[in-house]
């Protein structure tokens, strides 16, 4: 359990957001001109980095708004959060440290 | 050691044990090797899980490969196969799913003797219990196609399961009733350390080398083939790599720029202080959550369900626990004052359709066994059969043929998330 910074609300407990996986993965525009392959990778393919992991989370019993998190997902702190639109703050070493 | 298989070194029988206990226990053989990595293998394992470990056992004993190295960064079986409930069953809906883990039960059934070791293999049936009216039509579905293809199945009313496990609370007025049960007579438990310890025995007295405190850190390729791995103690080369990292299955998949649709997420079990025998069974009920068996040593092994989350911290959130306790107390109420000894997490690897993949990959002599999530361990052996049929003969058998990574693509996905419930 961890607490985690909703940038509209503060912080509160991890059990009042729900889990949105991975982030910054773009909808294709198209979907139809998609081969199986690229469309494969768009539903089911993730990076699952261990360490440094932007995700997305939603506030689900709160102002159940969408953001994104910055999360080392060995120690399970977080690092930032920021809103959908804004990019990642950058990262001190590389992402994925293993 | 001569190359021959299980008990080619000592034997392990009644007779070895006298023996033995004439020297006070002090001139056992240790059970194997812990060599040097030689520069070359013709098949390095990377993962010394009860998986990885018996990939090479069959590779060494089905197909005569016995110039092998299994690599495992930390101890054999410190990953999510000495973590687990220990729960084996065959009881899955669809019939890709039933027939590979129902390869894997026969295999269990004959497994201590093959392995001349003790795996502790205890067929004391497993109940999935039914708390709605969809679960029970799910149940019935399930248990007609289980026996369709051969695989024992029964439906138990609630007055069975009363009679049976006289502690369940199956009163109507709990908050999720107990409404039956599909039950599988063949299923059970197994030690978990017992079936790595074997399977490493075994496939070391075949001559394969088990290496461990020995990290992969990269997979060398040349030309879409693989040349072998970097490792926390230098390179070493093979012309065939199968990975089987469970959690870790990603960050290898990233060394060798694959693209594997997995997620790693926490998946936590607790044990109880040791009490005189109460449960003869296993008992899982998907719906809350909660499964829990009573282990030899009279401690009550306790599932939980997985974070919602993504991790690799070999730890989950305390909320997970504590609704998963609930859940077993409304239906053992006579656990509630049962003290916990110690509760821990394992990193499992979640596919979309939570079926495993047992697979080429598009990296020549590069294979990848994993997805396994909350539920592989009662898959060790047929998992570890089919996997060295696959990298043996470089191509799958036909026991595992729907389990290739390019089923994500063509679409062929084997949905087994809801309808067999398939938490373990
Ligand atoms: C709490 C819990 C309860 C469970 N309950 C059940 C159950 O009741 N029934 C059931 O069927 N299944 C259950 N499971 C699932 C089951 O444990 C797994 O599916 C199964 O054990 C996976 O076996 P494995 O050999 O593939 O993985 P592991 O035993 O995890 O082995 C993978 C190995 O790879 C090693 N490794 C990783 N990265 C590297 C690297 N870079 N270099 C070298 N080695 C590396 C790891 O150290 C590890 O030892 C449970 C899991 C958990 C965590
Ligand atoms: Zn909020």
């Amino acid at each position: 359990m961890f607490i985690i910074d909703c940038p509209w609300c503060g912080e509160r407990d991890q059990s009042e957001f729900s889990y949105g996986g991975e982030a910054h993965i773009v909808r294709p525009v198209e979907p139809e001109a998609l081969s199986d392959n690229e469309w494969a990778d768009y539903l089911f393919m993730r990076k699952n980095t261990k360490g440094r992991y932007l995700e997305q989370w939603v506030h689900s019993a709160g102002c159940r708004r969408w953001f994104n998190a910055v999360r080392d997902n060995v120690t399970y702190e977080i690092s930032a959060t920021y809103k959908p639109g804004d990019s990642a703050p950058a990262a001190e070493h590389a992402e994925g440290t293993s | 050691m001569a190359k021959q298989g299980p008990g080619s070194g000592t034997k392990y029988s009644v007779w070895s044990l006298a023996r033995n206990a004439l020297s006070h226990h002090e001139n056992w053989t240790q059970a194997w090797r812990s060599p040097e990595p030689r520069p070359e293998y013709d098949v390095i394992i990377v993962g010394g899980g009860g998986h990885g470990l018996a990939t090479a056992y069959y590779l060494a004993k089905v197909h005569g490969v016995t110039n092998v190295a299994v690599v495992e960064k930390g101890w054999i079986g410190g990953g999510n196969t000495g973590r687990n409930t220990t729960i084996v069953r065959s009881n899955y809906l669809w019939d890709e799913a039933a027939h590979l883990y129902e390869k894997s039960l026969k295999l269990w059934e004959g497994l201590s003797q093959d392995l001349n070791y003790n795996v502790m293999f205890s067929q004391r049936g497993v109940m999935n219990l039914g708390h709605n009216l969809q679960d029970m039509r799910d149940i019935y579905r399930r248990s007609a196609a289980n026996r369709l293809n051969g695989i024992d199945s029964e439906v138990l009313t609630p007055a069975d399961l009363k009679r049976m496990v006289p502690i369940m609370n199956t009163s109507k007025d709990s908050r999720y009733p107990v409404l039956g049960a599909s039950y599988q007579p063949r299923g059970g438990v197994a030690r978990h350390d017992a079936v790595a310890w074997g399977f490493a025995r075994g496939a070391d007295s075949y001559g394969v080398d088990i290496i461990q405190n020995c990290e992969v850190t990269g997979i060398r390729r040349d030309n879409g083939r693989v040349t072998g791995v970097e490792t926390s103690r230098g390179f070493i080369k093979s012309r065939k790599v199968g990975v089987v990292a469970a959690g870790h299955s990603s960050v290898i998949a990233n060394m060798a720029e694959i693209r594997m649709p997995v997620e790693s997420h926490p998946l936590q079990a607790l044990v109880s202080e040791p009490v005189k025998p109460v449960l003869h069974t296993v008992v899982m009920s998907n719906a809350v959550h909660g499964y829990v068996s009573q282990s030899d040593k009279g401690e009550l092994v306790i599932g939980a369900g997985i974070d919602a989350y993504t991790g690799y911290g070999q730890r989950g959130s305390s909320e997970i626990i504590e609704g998963n306790i609930a859940a077993i107390c409304e239906l053992f109420p006579i656990f509630s004052r049962v003290r916990m000894l110690r509760q821990w997490g394992g990193i499992v690897d979640v596919t979309p359709d939570a079926c495993p993949i047992l697979s080429k990959t598009d990296v020549k002599g590069l294979y990848f066994n994993c997805g396994w999530g909350t539920g592989g361990f009662k898959a060790t052996p047929g998992s570890g059969w089919a996997f060295a049929h696959t990298i043996a003969q470089d191509r799958p058998h036909e026991l595992n043929e729907a389990f290739a990574l390019n089923r994500f693509v063509s679409g062929a996905l084997i949905d087994e998330h809801g309808a067999a419930g398939v938490a373990h």
